[in-house]
């Protein structure tokens, strides 16, 4: 048996497991979005730097397994470079179908990846339109 | 790359002696133990030998107590649906352990939607023991079964089988242990645990998969669960499964014969690894008893805070090492062992759930592997845990050993995902 005849997700889902993208918090993030799968347990934190409606930069953080941390990682190289309204029709199915596919009963984990990057627009959505009602002029300019 | 197999509770390698002992019944010695013929009589002469051995190492009372299943599960099948059956009118209530095996807590389940039983399934305290008064007080005059495992198959626990044992026989109760995790492990004698119904599986200590043990004392009176000829004196129909019946007695007669250095070597690497593991990781908690008398020798529960068990088990396996989890990820049903939730573990110490089972061909040097890689691999996901970042920002608190910091795990959990997890 060689070293990785065997393993339970495909080459491309293992790569993003063994090698994330985009791992850790961005110290002045426009947006952040940390959710939770009610069925198993896993949380998912996203973070983003947005700038002229783009996104400039997405890092993750997770707890949960292999195929949570593969749609993280995943999920935060997809959306880099979007435009907002681009992300806001993201789907879970663009990061199952880059990782080249998910057994069933992972599926909900790019769903996971999925409702934290959008946690975190309506987080930065949010800060933005108090910031905007607040100074108003920040918002014009 | 090294390779340590630790999944010694899932399966084992097969003995080369019950190998070899098995491999001329695939070729020349192929006759079904029914024909009267000389190839059938040959045959015949090599099952007996086999359950002669199976029979010695349990101290059955008779070579005939001893019944070849398919496998534990269908052992365990047959002792609670069979004896149920042929004693459905003296009664039809079952007491039972919660952290049973599912192949004896689904048949037990079957019963109750399909046969109107009723059960009463009796807890456990933390670290995963039955009471054996809370067994007494379960009884009914309805009762006519009571199940407890010798050894739990997910956290290593003890049961006090001797005193559930002198319970039964008082109340006149048969009792059946399902012996799995045992066998193999520490020492078994039908004799004086006192149980009327044991199964076992061969292949969990060096036999071959493909056959189950039900022992089975004339006090405890089962009918066959499948349905055909006359195999198994009428309690298993179906022709026997004649190299792996060959390969169990070889395994049972072995393990007898090395049960006491088996069980001084795997015990001091599972000191060793528990040592380790204590010194090495912070925040992490053994599941079930501390190696010792209420545990078995070969396994480590482990729960290991902030992390989830399936990345910590693809991480051990991309370095050679062989483990388990209990953790929800892992299961098809995305819920955690069930063992795990009666012992009372909170969420999150269960998602960090892996388990370890030690063999008989691990050695010291593969344990300090393990601790080194594992070390590495909590690092390593830690540093990509939310959750990790959140204690130290003083946001959560830890379960292990809190700091009176934060919400709870368990509740921050569900302030995210708006619903509490299974």
């Amino acid at each position: 048996m060689s070293d990785n005849e065997y393993t339970l997700y495909n080459e491309t889902v293992m790569d993003h497991f063994m090698n994330p993208r985009n791992m850790g918090d961005l110290p002045e993030a426009d947006g952040i979005g940390e959710v939770g799968a009610a069925a198993c347990g896993d949380i998912m934190k996203i973070s983003l730097k947005i700038r002229d409606g783009k996104i400039e930069d997405a890092r993750f953080k997770t707890f949960g397994c292999g195929s949570a941390i593969a749609s993280s990682s995943m999920a935060t190289e997809l959306i880099k470079g979007r435009t907002l309204e681009e992300v806001k029709n993201f789907s879970n199915q663009e990061v199952v179908d880059a990782l080249g596919g998910l057994p069933p009963v992972k599926i909900h984990c790019s769903v996971l990846a999925e409702e934290a990057l959008k946690a975190a627009i309506e987080d930065y959505e949010k800060k933005n339109s108090l910031e905007s009602r607040t100074a108003p002029e920040a918002a014009t300019a | 790359m090294k390779s340590v197999y630790l999944d010694h509770q899932a399966s084992t390698p097969l003995l080369p002696e019950a190998f070899e002992a098995m491999r001329p019944y695939f070729t020349e010695a192929f006759g079904s133990l029914s024909s009267l013929h000389r190839h059938g009589l040959r045959v015949r002469d090599g099952v007996k030998k086999a359950r002669e051995q199976v029979a010695a190492f349990i101290n059955a009372e008779s070579p005939d107590d001893i019944i070849f299943t398919s496998g534990g599960t269908e052992a365990a099948n047959l002792a609670v649906k069979g004896f149920a059956d042929a004693n459905e009118r003296k009664g039809n209530h079952i007491v039972w352990c919660t952290t049973e095996h599912p192949s004896v807590m689904n048949s037990i389940e079957y019963l109750e939607k399909r046969h109107g039983f009723t059960s009463t399934r009796v807890p456990v305290n933390p670290i995963g023991q039955i009471n054996p008064e809370d067994i007494r007080a379960a009884i009914t005059d309805k009762t006519i079964l009571v199940c407890v495992h010798l050894v739990n198959h997910d956290i290593g626990t003890i049961e006090p089988i001797k005193a559930i044992s002198q319970i039964t026989q008082e109340k006149g109760v048969v009792l059946y242990v399902d012996a799995v995790a045992a066998a193999g492990w520490l020492p078994i004698d039908v004799q004086a645990l006192g149980c009327q119904l044991l199964s076992f599986s061969p292949h969990r200590f060096y036999g071959p998969k493909g056959v189950g043990v039900l022992y089975r004392n004339r006090k405890a009176r089962i009918t066959s669960q499948i349905h055909g000829g006359v195999q198994e004196n009428g309690r298993r129909a179906g022709t026997e499964n004649v190299p792996a019946i060959i390969g169990a007695g070889v395994a049972c007669e072995i393990a007898a014969r090395d049960l006491g250095d088996r069980i001084a070597h795997v015990s001091r690497l599972q000191k060793r690894l528990y040592d380790g593991m204590i010194s090495r990781i912070k925040y992490i908690k053994l599941n079930g008893p501390v190696p010792g008398p209420d545990r078995v020798c070969c396994t480590l529960n482990w729960s290991t805070e902030f992390i989830e068990g399936e990345g910590q088990l693809l991480l051990f396996d991309l370095h050679g090492i062989a483990v388990a989890s209990g953790s929800s990820c892992v299961s098809k049903s995305l819920k955690v062992s069930h063992v795990l939730s009666a012992i009372g573990l909170d969420h999150a110490l269960a998602q960090g759930n892996i388990i370890m089972s030690l063999g008989k061909d691990n050695t010291g040097d593969d344990i300090d592997y393990v601790v080194e890689i594992f070390t590495k691999i909590v690092d390593k996901l830690r540093n990509m845990s939310p959750m990790w970042q959140e204690f130290q920002e003083h946001k959560i608190d830890s379960v292990i050993s809190p700091t009176g910091h934060g919400q709870s795990f368990t509740e921050r959990a569900a302030s995210v995902s708006g619903k509490a997890a299974h």
